[in-house]
């Protein structure tokens, strides 16, 4: 195996070829915030929280997928990416509806958490209020698009762990939502097998187990990665 | 003529307002009026948001009496689910109400009311509110913040906080009460009977001696009573049937279902007021003037079903020499009910059912149309949601009862405008009056346009030809 050494924040890292920027600073205990990220699935650098200053670089590259190289210098939590970040996270609450008080996933919410974290204490950008809708067709579960940061995470479940691959992202830019099926009511999609790994998936409350209300939403994350764990290395623990 | 006197600081009222005062040629006050001039559009924006997330929804109406909503929408959505709750449930939610009915009556009455009593209608409004009081009489108002506080501990205890705990929901509630919790009250309930006891020995003396002419001015003429009772005829704050008195203590309409209320009851519409007028059917608008909260709740029900309050309510009933039909009277009526939500809290904390872990129902959407109905501090508060078949909202309509209690209201302002306006200039106090008048109703203008902050209050003295000849803020 290559092994590459850089330096992230200062300390020396080595970690095998191909392995991504997050990866070499999880190894070095070094934090950087994810929102997209998730463990199990293909990393999909949608939601850009976990961007990073790579010197030699003019731009700021996404952690979640840039591997790491011989020599290569990473700044984690400078001035410039801690304003970024507050400014990123800003602009997800500024482009949905995100009404904390009574979602389901008040107080368990990878967002809520994250404008925490980074010091969000309101909005510089004026609210867009868009028009939104709730799809709770399914038997089990419902989506409500107001609370979605598009982080793609169900896609991703549901196609690489469950293999079912009832949603998808559809339309551009802000008009961007997440579909199930060839756009029907979720309750209409045939290849839903009610695995709920969505549910346990979604950072927020966007995708929640009907009957579920203020503060209710309870997610079984680990169980993602046992499973792909389980399947890839046939190791059955938890 | 106009001049414009502020007034610091701010009014003792819960929402936005304005007065207007009539007069007419010889300057004597033809009419006046209450405007709520706030707006919120609850009802409009839940539509499309699933059923199950009303509770939390209407609970942020109020900030004093979320549990009134969180009930009443609890309520309604356990008729979507079409399930019968668990005894537990049922016994929970009545806690809980009981200890909002206590904090919401100690709040208007301790806080918000009693410095007028105790300090002046004319004292020096600077110190006229609850830190004057303090000053003036610190061991009351430290107890009546503590008896506003064990109401507001109690919904903790049951809810994991006191402000718009998310405890009730479709089919029953979240969790019942600890053991830790039970311990709690059982331990605090003895001073929060001292404290209402002291209260009321304090008013009834106040009554006899300088609140006396108030009983005559403050909202006293004949009108309809509205109120849940229990199927005996008894006290009732959570379920039963509605029935109507009227101010000789006949029953006009009694065994009616929430689920008619289009039957019986009207909402006009004023365009002064963003506040809903409603009124009995039968009796048209405006003549269908009824009155809902404390003094309504006495005045519909037969008996209270507990001894000390069922005392003070006879009591009550002797003063009045009958149905007690003032305005004024709801103050005494907050206090008998204080002291009847604490018997019966007693009974509940005895009961094992209320440590019973199995309080919550499940079921999918299976009705379309649903009305709940629970009375909140102020008054019968009607829930009516039409959802698809998947449960999302068609159709919202929360009939508050601030609203139902408008006509009077606006009759009781008239009623004090008349008393004490005699020509052009508002006399001094008077405008402590008016508000008072309005007092007594305790009513949430917040949650019965369904607006947030804090408006002054607005008094125009009007006269004949439309010219505005006082105005005064605050």
């Amino acid at each position: 195996m290559t092994v590459k050494t850089l330096k992230i924040d200062g300390k020396d890292v080595a970690i095998e070829r191909g392995a991504t920027i997050l990866q070499a600073a999880k190894e070095a205990s070094i934090p950087i915030p994810t929102l997209c990220f998730l463990e199990g699935v293909t990393p999909a650098a949608a939601c850009r929280m976990c961007l990073v200053e790579v010197e030699g670089s003019s731009k700021l590259l996404p952690a979640c997928v840039t591997e790491v190289a011989e020599g290569m210098v990473v700044q984690t939590n400078t001035p410039k990416l801690q304003e970024f970040r507050r400014m990123n996270v800003e602009l997800l609450f500024a482009e949905g509806n995100h009404v904390c008080s009574i979602c389901v996933a008040n107080g368990n919410c990878e967002l809520q958490d994250m404008a925490i974290t980074v010091g969000m204490d309101h909005s510089r950008f004026p609210y867009r209020f868009p028009d939104r809708h709730v799809d709770v067709s399914h038997e089990q579960f419902g989506i409500d698009h107001n609370r979605c940061i598009l982080c793609t995470r169900c896609v991703r479940v549901c196609d690489e762990i469950e293999g079912a691959h009832v949603w998808d992202v559809a339309q551009r830019g802000e008009h961007c939502f997440i579909v199930s099926g060839l756009h029907q009511p979720w309750g209409e999609v045939d290849a839903c097998t009610a695995c709920g790994k969505c549910v346990d998936a979604c950072p927020t409350g966007a995708i929640f187990r009907k009957g579920n209300t203020t503060g209710e939403k309870e997610r079984d994350r680990a169980k993602l990665a046992f499973l792909v764990t389980a399947r890839e290395k046939h190791q059955w623990t938890r | 003529m106009t001049k414009t006197i502020v007034i610091d600081p701010v009014t003792r009222i819960e929402g936005h307002a304005k007065i207007s005062i009539f007069l007419d040629d010889a300057g004597e006050v033809s009419d006046a009026r209450f405007h709520v001039v706030e707006y919120r559009g609850f009802e409009k924006f839940c539509e499309g948001r699933p059923f199950t997330e009303m509770a939390g929804i209407t609970a942020r109406i109020c900030g004093i009496c979320p549990v009134s909503h969180l009930l009443a929408s609890a309520k309604t959505g356990d008729k979507i689910l079409a399930v019968k709750i668990p005894p537990a449930a049922d016994k929970l939610r009545r806690m809980m109400n009981l200890a909002q009915i206590t904090q919401s009556h100690a709040l208007s009455f301790f806080h918000l009311s009693s410095p007028d009593f105790l300090l002046g209608w004319d004292s020096d409004p600077a110190t006229r509110n609850v830190f004057g009081l303090i000053a003036a009489n610190p061991d009351l108002a430290r107890a009546g913040i503590r008896l506003r506080q064990f109401g507001q501990m109690v919904i903790e205890k049951l809810g994991g906080r006191k402000i718009h705990a998310a405890w009730t929901v479709p089919g029953g509630v979240r969790s019942p009460l600890s053991p830790e919790g039970r311990q709690w009250i059982v331990d605090r309930l003895p001073e929060a009977f001292e404290t209402v006891n002291l209260a009321l020995g304090l008013f009834k003396g106040m009554l006899d001696e300088q609140l006396k002419n108030e009983i005559n001015v403050f909202g006293e003429f004949p009108t309809l009573y509205m109120g849940l009772v229990g199927p005996n005829g008894e006290w009732e704050h959570y379920d039963g049937k509605l029935r109507f008195t009227d101010s000789q203590g006949n029953i006009v309409a009694d065994g009616l279902s929430e689920d008619d209320y289009h039957a019986f009851l009207g909402e006009a519409v004023e365009p002064w007021s963003y506040l809903k007028f409603p009124y009995y059917q039968p009796l048209g608008y405006p003549d269908g003037i009824y009155r809902v909260g404390p003094l309504a709740r006495l005045n519909v029900c037969d008996r209270i079903g507990t001894e000390a309050a069922d005392r003070e309510l006879q009591e009550l009933r002797d003063r009045a020499g009958g149905v007690p039909t003032s305005s004024f009277l709801y103050h005494y009526a907050r206090l008998i009910e204080i002291l009847a939500c604490l018997e019966k809290t007693q009974e509940l904390v005895d009961d094992p059912d209320v440590l019973s872990s199995r309080c919550r129902a499940h079921g999918g959407v299976n009705q379309l149309n649903a009305i709940g109905v629970s009375e909140a501090p102020r008054g019968t508060l009607f829930h009516h949601y039409q959802v698809d078949e998947n449960g999302l909202l068609e159709k919202v309509n929360l009939i508050i009862a601030t609203g139902q209690n408008n006509l009077a209201m606006n009759k009781t302002v008239a009623q004090i405008a008349k008393h004490y306006i005699h020509g052009t200039e508002i006399p001094e106090g008077l405008l402590n009056r008016v508000e008072a008048g309005i007092r007594c109703y305790d009513p949430c203008l917040s949650c019965s346009t369904h607006a947030a902050g804090q408006m002054p209050l607005h008094l125009q003295l009007v006269a004949a030809d439309g010219q505005i000849l006082d105005e005064v803020y605050r």
